[in-house]
């Protein structure tokens, strides 16, 4: 069964095509990329400056729309969905961690991290002791009641990921989440998004500039110019 | 700061509709208890509506026969049969036949030119408020003895009249030797300065008018459908007929103009506080861009964003509206106590005010009008926020 589901990607986008319109011309942000992704698998994507990679991952995440190509969530075809299933797999399928935290500041630690159970109807209670049990996974139980502004930098990109995980997503998109950190923090975030890969079954793509993060994943994707340049 | 723009609107907007209202009503009320609702007078004779109407009263063949040729008829000549026409309309509560006519008054040292109304008591007793319009002496001294006058009380002022004075009134067939029974107060100094009652019988003598001249003024259950019976009584019986609105029409309008005027720039204060809010939400939407864009992402839909503005914005109306009926509540309240001394169109002695839900529901209106679009537009912008410019925007 397990072997089953893992021999199936999780995420496959096939030919995607996206360009942004700036005043007169046209930026040709990504040409035809196609890959797969597995559940329980790391996956990072780099190459250099501009060449489309949050792009790629905006694109997979459902908060954008490709001009062509396929993207296919689980088996079903998302990249053409309507918004409110986009916004429904976003709540339940998918997670977010990008370079900036994006916490809330007039919110405590626990109850970011509880949001996207709040969304999906969860109870108060029962979404704060969820986030609670994320929290000291991450090593951030003594943190819980704090107010989100009030942490470093480091602990701050490990509540976010404490936010995207809370729900159990089945893909993690991670857009530079180390990009912000020092060796040691981004070491440790680093170690953690591959632990709930293994753990949660949690297909994670991730973009980095960063060699030796990129090295340590399942796969790498290289990206130039909008293409994928080697497997 | 926008709850207390909205509170203070709510209850401004209430205290001076109560105001402005309550002194219309109680205009109304002194016009309809001193000139009735309805006066029928001179009967004109106008071709197609007396036809019309003859085979159905039978009235208005009269003035043919009688005044052929004439244009016009002073007062009503038939007052019997007007009255039996009269019967037929159940709106009106009461019919006093009114003879009226100048005279002079001579109070011995002064005299004034006066204008002198005959009555039957019991009858203007039920189309006026006359027996509450008396200060001095009473009904009943004028009642039992027909060679008494009532007086205004601004002539006996003037005139340096007291109760149970002589008075002679000179003019029409002769002199006639009057005792004072009473003094009254309209509050319409138009009327306290140049008015008084005799009995009818006693004016139609003196006035040598025996059969004519005299008019009708009615009262009504419903004051407010004078026009319409009106109307249909000048149809139907040939005479002038006049409504109070038509008569004080030039009152009725100036309140009318007060009332929207004071509504007008009291709601101004309630577009301030919606401009109010709407200045802070747009701040606020620009400064929670990120978080909004944040929570998109993570699968909050446009409408749970603009659910929080909208929210927000219902929370402040709520509140406003309340803490405005209460403060407007208590307001007119305490203005109703306040004393103040008014003659001229009317008299009272403290100020006047009207009770009225509708107050209350105009300036609720107006208020959820203007947060409702003060909430609604920030809130449109904050749930079309697209999360993947925004967050590609922040690095
Ligand atoms: N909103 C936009 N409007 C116009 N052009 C855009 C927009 N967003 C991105 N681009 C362009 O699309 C291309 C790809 O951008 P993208 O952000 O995906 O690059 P990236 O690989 O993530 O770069 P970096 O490593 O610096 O984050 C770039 O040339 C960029 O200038
Ligand atoms: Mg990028």
């Amino acid at each position: 069964m397990e072997t089953k589901d893992l021999a199936k990607p999780l995420i496959r986008i096939s030919n995607l095509e996206h360009s942004f319109t700036e005043g007169e011309g046209t930026i040709h942000a990504l040409r035809g990329v196609s890959f797969d992704a597995l559940a329980g698998e790391v996956t990072a994507v780099v190459g250099p400056s501009g060449c489309g990679k949050s792009t790629l991952l905006y694109l997979m995440g459902l908060l954008d729309r490709p001009d062509s190509g396929e993207i296919h969530l689980e088996e079903d075809s998302v990249a053409l969905a309507n918004d409110e299933i986009r916004t429904n797999l976003r709540n339940t399928k998918i997670g977010f961690v990008f370079q900036f935290h994006f916490l809330i500041k007039e919110l405590t630690v626990c109850e970011n991290v509880a949001l996207p159970l709040r969304k999906s109807g969860v109870p108060e209670k029962q979404a704060l002791r969820k986030a609670k049990d994320v929290l000291c996974r991450l090593g951030l139980d003594d943190k819980c009641d704090r107010l989100a502004n009030k942490l470093s930098g480091g602990e701050q990109q490990r509540v976010a990921i404490a936010r995207a995980l809370v729900h159990s997503p089945a893909l993690l998109l991670a857009d530079e989440p180390t990009g912000n950190l020092d060796t040691a923090n981004s070491e440790k975030v680093f170690q953690l998004l591959i632990q709930f890969a293994r753990e949660e079954k949690i297909a994670v793509i991730l973009v980095t500039h960063n060699s030796e993060i990129a090295d340590n994943c399942d796969h790498i994707i290289s990206m130039k110019d909008g293409q994928i340049i080697n497997r | 700061m926008s709850l207390f723009g909205i509170t203070l609107g709510i209850a401004f907007f209430v205290i001076t509709q109560a105001q402005t209202s309550g002194f219309e009503a109680f205009f109304i009320r002194t016009i309809l208890g001193t000139n009735g609702a309805i006066r029928i007078s001179d009967s004109f004779q106008d071709m197609h509506g007396t036809v019309r109407s003859s085979s159905k009263e039978g009235k208005t063949r009269f003035f043919f026969h009688s005044r052929e040729g004439a244009r016009y008829t002073e007062g009503i000549e038939n007052t019997e049969l007007l009255r039996n026409a009269l019967l037929h309309f159940p709106e009106i509560s009461g019919i006093s036949e009114v003879l009226e006519g100048n005279a002079i008054l001579n109070g011995g040292s002064r005299s004034q030119t006066i204008q002198m109304h005959g009555i039957v008591l019991d009858d203007h007793i039920m189309v006026s408020d006359v027996e509450n319009q008396i200060i001095q002496g009473s009904l009943s001294a004028f009642e039992s003895d027909s060679m008494t006058i009532l007086l205004g009380n601004r002539i006996a002022q003037r005139l340096m009249l007291k109760l149970g004075d002589r008075v002679t009134i000179e003019g029409g067939t002769g002199n006639l030797q009057l005792r004072i029974a009473g003094l009254f107060e309209t509050g319409v100094s138009q009327i306290d300065k140049n008015r008084a009652y005799v009995h009818l019988s006693t004016s139609k003598a003196f006035l040598g008018k025996r059969f004519s001249g005299s008019i009708f003024q009615l009262s009504m259950f419903e004051p407010e459908k004078a026009p319409e019976i009106s109307a249909q009584i000048q149809e139907t019986t040939g005479h002038r007929v006049v409504s109070w609105q038509e008569r004080e029409q030039v009152w009725l309008d100036v309140f009318k103009a007060l009332r929207i005027s004071s509504a007008i720039t009291v709601s101004s204060i309630l577009l301030l506080s919606g401009l109010g809010i709407f200045n802070v939400f747009a701040i606020m939407v620009m400064e929670k861009t990120r978080d909004i864009a944040i929570l998109r992402s993570m699968g909050f839909k446009p409408s749970d964003i603009s659910a929080v503005f909208l929210w927000q914005g219902a929370i402040i109306l709520v509140i406003g509206i309340f803490l405005g009926s209460c403060v407007g509540i208590l307001s007119t309240y305490g203005i109703s106590k306040i004393p103040l001394r008014i003659r001229g169109i009317f008299s009272t002695e403290s100020f006047v005010v009207n009770w009225d839900l509708s107050h209350y529901l105009w300036a609720i209106l107006i208020a959820v009008l203007f947060v409702s679009i003060a909430s609604w537009i920030p809130a449109r912008r904050a749930a079309k926020i697209e999360p993947a410019k925004i967050i590609r925007e922040t690095v």
